[in-house]
């Protein structure tokens, strides 16, 4: 029986007016017999619920006084519905918790008019990073190995992509720059499709995040179907795109540009990319509190939330969840929601333009 | 021989995993709160295995992964109650059972068409559990045949089935098909995310949900309809047939069965076709194979024995995508996967390298899930069948409050109930002028796949044609597995077309009136596809574009045919069925609108205090000003029934949408809301 339900016959038992005076005198840092409800925009069984489902059991144990955690979907609208309401009704009692993604951040930064939440009102209290791998077919593969440039020059790829907007932007962005002639076929519901149609040989480079290359794709690996060629890299204490640390053998985008073209990448559009790079994959998912919670609410959560990323089975059993990547509290925490959500406007432009431009989508 | 070889001894493993009082336990366990959830519409899976989710953490593998499947396994055959008893389709999987099963309620012989229900929906699951054992082995190869060409030419034997539903107007049910190609264009675009036809409404931006639409156009017509009539759902308040009964009509049809739990199987097996059309298939199936076709629509048995036979089928189907692949099949299949991770198991092709025993684990909890499950709703079908013989009047607020809840469970808005009785209204009048609600239905939940597999195999045959020539854009296009489908869907539509002229020649006159209402009504249709094709035409990306001006346009020239034929026709022609002029309807001693205000006027009471103040509400008004209950049974009644719906809701986490004065006052659960 779920605590919401318990609370909810105990406080009937109290009386209806004794129940304000409980939910107003609760005690800021202890959540005994409280119930917190961790809002997720998103459906059941998508990689943010997955993400919410992971943390849950952890966090409840970490928080003083133990309160019981569900996890409630409320998706809409891409994330954007369960983003405007926790921004413009959540109460700000430390018992709503809201996590974002990459899918919430890209509507911002991109000035959704369906946007109407403020990055910095929010309190951060965990930043969970992911990274991106691109793999080919064995033969491309082969064929890269040898020189890129021929691949880059005279190969037509076929790529399944969820829309030009969401976190494929990163992708497509970082195979344009390359020169590479990469056609996508819109419409995939989930990067598994993706998956799926390139195991079909019907498109001929796909990307997955970190967790699905290692738990999906590695099995491809070494059967000699699938060949990684580039990871999107992760970003080191001084903001600096470098090699990825679930996959320290692969080079990275930047350094794959740098071999190809003879120079680092630079200018407008490398700029553009590093932002949403930033925004879609170091500072992927994000746990917040409300505007106006208290400090020492905000703290307890800093706290807890350390505690679980620091226990001694940590990295055991979140390797297979979540990848070895940072989980960052506090002040890193806080460092990574200004790296994912405050980006300049010469690069919004820049973005919005290429999208007209290339995929004639009008934001 | 090298199948058994590696099949037995992981089976015989499997079920010594299974076979043990704990897991039996927590088999049970789960049938039983799946059962619970199950009978309640729009719940489904998703909801109870949420539910679980938090103490799967920690247990182990075998146990945590028999609740879970217990729990998914029993949701398609628990379902059935809500379609057979009240007219109410209880999930996507359940919405062909709704034709036949409901009629046969009306006829007092709701036992009878729920044992035939419950054990076909036994069978299909056992049947799919023997062949999946050994299927799932060789299952990789098979299911990667099926590419985007494939699964559209799958999309295309889907929309086939309407030739058999379309009812006596042929123009009609083609019309009523891209109706609902065209509703369910409504919303964010799946390519590139244009907005489409929500005419800045937020709600319709990411469309109407199935369960909406389902409980719109089948439950709503259908409870509002009773209503009129004033009286229990069997006619005469007698129970007919029994379980027994039921039980042999399934050995009667059991090859029926056979062929149908097949077709559950392979639409299970693909991933990315979805679930909701795998019952509409074996029901136009059956009706294609049926001889004397003339009681489907009215209460015959094999409308219930086919679809039923196939969606348990299809949940042992599902499990190939879902555990070879890591692709859901479903909804509930996506917590499923979310689940073995939490015990420690990612799915994918390891699962039959070095898990198989696991994996039959899962495969035959499910077959014993099915077999507990549908013991059980058996045992309950002779009691629960007694519901049909209560006056209807006492029905209805339980009822209203089911399908508001269900629909609630879309976006958790008012605009759900807002949406439910408009969809409803419209449900109402299809129902009226004989437009057909399969055909309509059909074409909602086939519509954005089949936007989205036309353009990605254009796309990728074009990218093919660039390579490889001609012969590599056609060797893509039309595969072996290609060209068997279009032999089946050639076949289907054959008898289809020969069915559908033998179907209506010995069919009484169609119930006519005046040309007026349903002149009205297909002007009303007229004007909406006018205004979606005038959307369409002003989306600005293209490939957004293309699939909404195609449906609508070609809507729009059926409609216009249409009301030329209105014009030139007679008003005894079918164009002009109208069911307010003969039969049951007509005969009602209550009108329409003075029963639809009743539901109306609960979305009224929810938008001025929140929903479980207006239920409670209307409770007490209903029971006591239409049904005439003693205010001793009215406070029972409402009791226990928004008591019953408190405490699911509580224990499934779900808030009530809050009203207008929950923007001045701010009340505890479950009266506040967001």
């Amino acid at each position: 029986m779920s605590g919401r339900f318990l609370s909810f016959a105990a406080k009937t038992l109290a009386g209806v007016a004794a129940a304000g005076l409980l939910a107003g005198s609760a005690l800021a840092a202890d959540f005994s017999g409280e119930t917190v409800e961790w809002v997720i925009p998103f459906k059941e069984g998508g990689g943010s619920d997955k993400w919410a489902r992971f943390y849950a059991p952890l966090l409840a144990e970490a928080l003083p006084g133990n309160p019981s955690i569900v996890v409630k979907n409320m998706p809409g609208a891409g994330s954007t519905k369960g983003a405007n309401w926790f921004a413009e009704r959540a109460k700000s009692d430390g018992l709503t918790i809201f996590g974002t993604s990459g899918s919430t951040q890209f509507p911002y930064l991109l000035g959704d008019p369906r946007v109407r939440y403020e990055y910095s009102d929010w309190n951060v209290v965990l930043a969970t990073a992911t990274g991106g791998v691109a793999y080919l077919p064995a033969d491309l593969a082969a064929r890269w190995k040898k020189d890129p440039k021929d691949v880059i020059a005279n190969v037509d790829f076929i790529y399944g992509s969820q829309g030009a907007t969401r976190l494929d932007l990163v992708p497509l962005l970082a195979w344009e720059m390359l020169g590479m002639k990469v056609e996508p076929v819109f419409g995939i519901k989930g990067r598994g499709a993706g998956r799926l149609m390139f195991e079909r040989g019907e498109v001929n480079i796909d990307y997955q995040t970190s967790s699905a290359f290692l738990s999906k794709v590695t099995p491809l690996v070494e059967e000699g179907k699938a060949v990684p060629i580039m990871t999107w890299g992760a970003l080191d204490a001084e903001g600096n795109v470098v090699r990825d640390p679930t996959f320290p053998d692969i080079p990275t985008f930047k350094e794959v540009y740098t071999d190809v073209k003879g120079e680092a990448p630079s200018g407008d559009a490398w700029e553009a990319w590093k932002a949403f790079f930033v925004a879609g994959f170091p500072a992927q998912k994000m746990v917040f509190l409300p505007k106006g919670t208290e400090q020492d609410i905000i703290d307890t959560y800093s706290a807890a939330f350390k505690a679980v990323t620091e226990r001694a089975d940590f990295a055991d059993i979140s390797k297979k969840r979540l990848g070895v990547y940072p989980q960052s509290v506090g002040d890193d925490a806080k460092a990574k929601l200004v790296q994912g959500t405050v980006v300049n406007q010469a690069a919004k432009d820049w973005i919005k333009a290429w999208l007209k431009e290339r995929y004639g989508v009008e934001l | 021989m090298d199948l058994l070889s590696i099949a037995l001894p992981a089976l015989s493993e499997a079920f010594s995993l299974i076979l043990t009082p704990t897991a039996m336990g927590y088999l049970a366990g789960g049938v039983l709160l799946g059962l619970c959830v199950g009978v309640f519409p729009g719940l489904g899976g998703i909801a109870g295995l949420s539910l679980v989710l938090p103490f799967v953490y920690g247990m182990d593998p075998v146990s945590g992964l028999s609740l879970m499947v217990g729990l998914v396994a029993v949701i398609p055959t628990s379902d059935t109650f809500a379609s057979v008893l009240l007219g109410i389709p209880g999930s996507s999987a359940s919405q062909a059972t709704v034709l036949d099963g409901f009629p046969l309620s009306k006829q007092g012989q709701a036992a009878r068409a729920l044992a035939a229900a419950f054990v076909s929906s036994l069978f299909g699951g056992l049947f799919g559990a023997v062949v999946l054992t050994f299927f799932i082995l060789i299952a990789r190869p098979l299911v990667l045949a099926f590419g985007v060409p494939e699964l559209l030419l799958l999309t295309v034997l889907g929309f086939s089935m309407v030739g058999v539903l379309a009812g006596r107007s042929l123009l009609k049910g083609l019309i009523a098909v891209g109706l609902g190609m065209t509703v369910g264009a409504i919303g964010e675009a799946p390519a590139q995310g244009s907005a489409r036809l929500d005419f800045g409404s937020w709600y319709l931006q990411d469309g109407f949900s199935l369960v909406v639409i389902g409980l719109g156009i089948f439950a709503v017509p259908e409870i509002i309809s009773l209503l009129r009539q004033d009286r229990a759902i069997a006619k005469d308040a007698k129970l007919g047939a029994g379980w027994g009964d039921g039980i042999a009509d399934w050995w009667r049809n059991r090859w029926l069965s056979i062929r149908c739990a097949a077709i559950g199987v392979v639409v299970g097996v693909i991933p990315g076709l979805g679930g909701s059309v795998v019952d509409w298939i074996a029901y136009g199936h059956t009706v294609q194979t049926t001889k004397d076709r003339s009681r489907f629509g009215n209460g015959e048995i094999r409308g219930v024995i086919g679809p039923e036979s196939s969606n348990n089928a299809k949940e042992g189907g599902g499990l190939v995508p879902t555990l070879l692949f890591g692709i859901p099949g479903s909804g509930s299949m996506a917590v499923f996967i979310g689940g073995m991770i939490l015990l420690g198991y990612e799915a994918g092709p390891q699962m039959i390298s070095n898990d198989l025993p696991i994996t039959y684990t899962v495969v035959w909890s499910l077959a014993l899930a099915n077999v507990v499950g549908a013991g059980l709703c058996i045992f309950l079908s002779g009691g629960i069948a007694r519901l049909t013989t209560i006056r209807f009047p006492l029905l209805v607020p339980f009822l209203f409050m089911m399908i508001s809840f269900a629909a609630f469970q879309s976006k958790q808005t008012l605009w759900d109930l807002g949406a439910l009785v408009a969809i409803g209204l419209l449900g109402i009048f299809m129902r009226r002028f004989d437009w057909s609600r399969p055909a309509f239905l059909i074409g909602f939940v086939l519509a954005d796949q089949a936007e989205v597999y036309a353009y990605q195999a254009t796309q990728i045959a074009m990218v093919k044609g660039r390579t490889g020539g001609l012969e590599g854009m056609l060797s893509y296009l039309f595969t072996p597995v290609g060209l068997i489908l279009i032999a089946i869907i050639v076949a289907s539509v054959w008898l289809g077309m020969r069915q559908s002229s033998t179907l209506h020649q010995d069919e009484s006159k169609p119930e006519t009136g005046d040309k007026r209402g349903p002149l009205i009504f297909a002007l009303l249709v007229t004007a909406f596809l006018a205004a979606a094709f005038a959307d369409a035409i002003s989306v600005s990306v293209l490939i957004d574009k293309v699939f909404p001006v195609t449906v609508a346009g070609l809507s729009l020239l059926g409609a216009v045919i249409l009301l030329l034929q209105m014009r030139l026709r007679p008003e005894t022609d079918v164009v002009f069925s109208d069911g307010e002029r003969h039969g049951e309807d007509a005969t009602a001693p209550i009108g329409l609108w003075p029963t639809l205000a009743w539901f109306i006027s609960l979305l009224v009471l929810t938008a001025l205090f929140g929903f479980v103040i207006a239920l409670v509400l209307f409770f007490i008004a209903f029971l006591r000003v239409r049904a005439g209950a003693s205010w001793q049974s009215i406070a029972v009644m409402t009791i226990g029934g928004v008591g019953f719906m408190l405490l699911m809701a509580g224990v499934l986490n779900r808030d009530f949408p809050p009203g207008l004065l929950q923007n001045f006052v701010e009340l505890p659960w479950p009266f506040g809301g967001r």
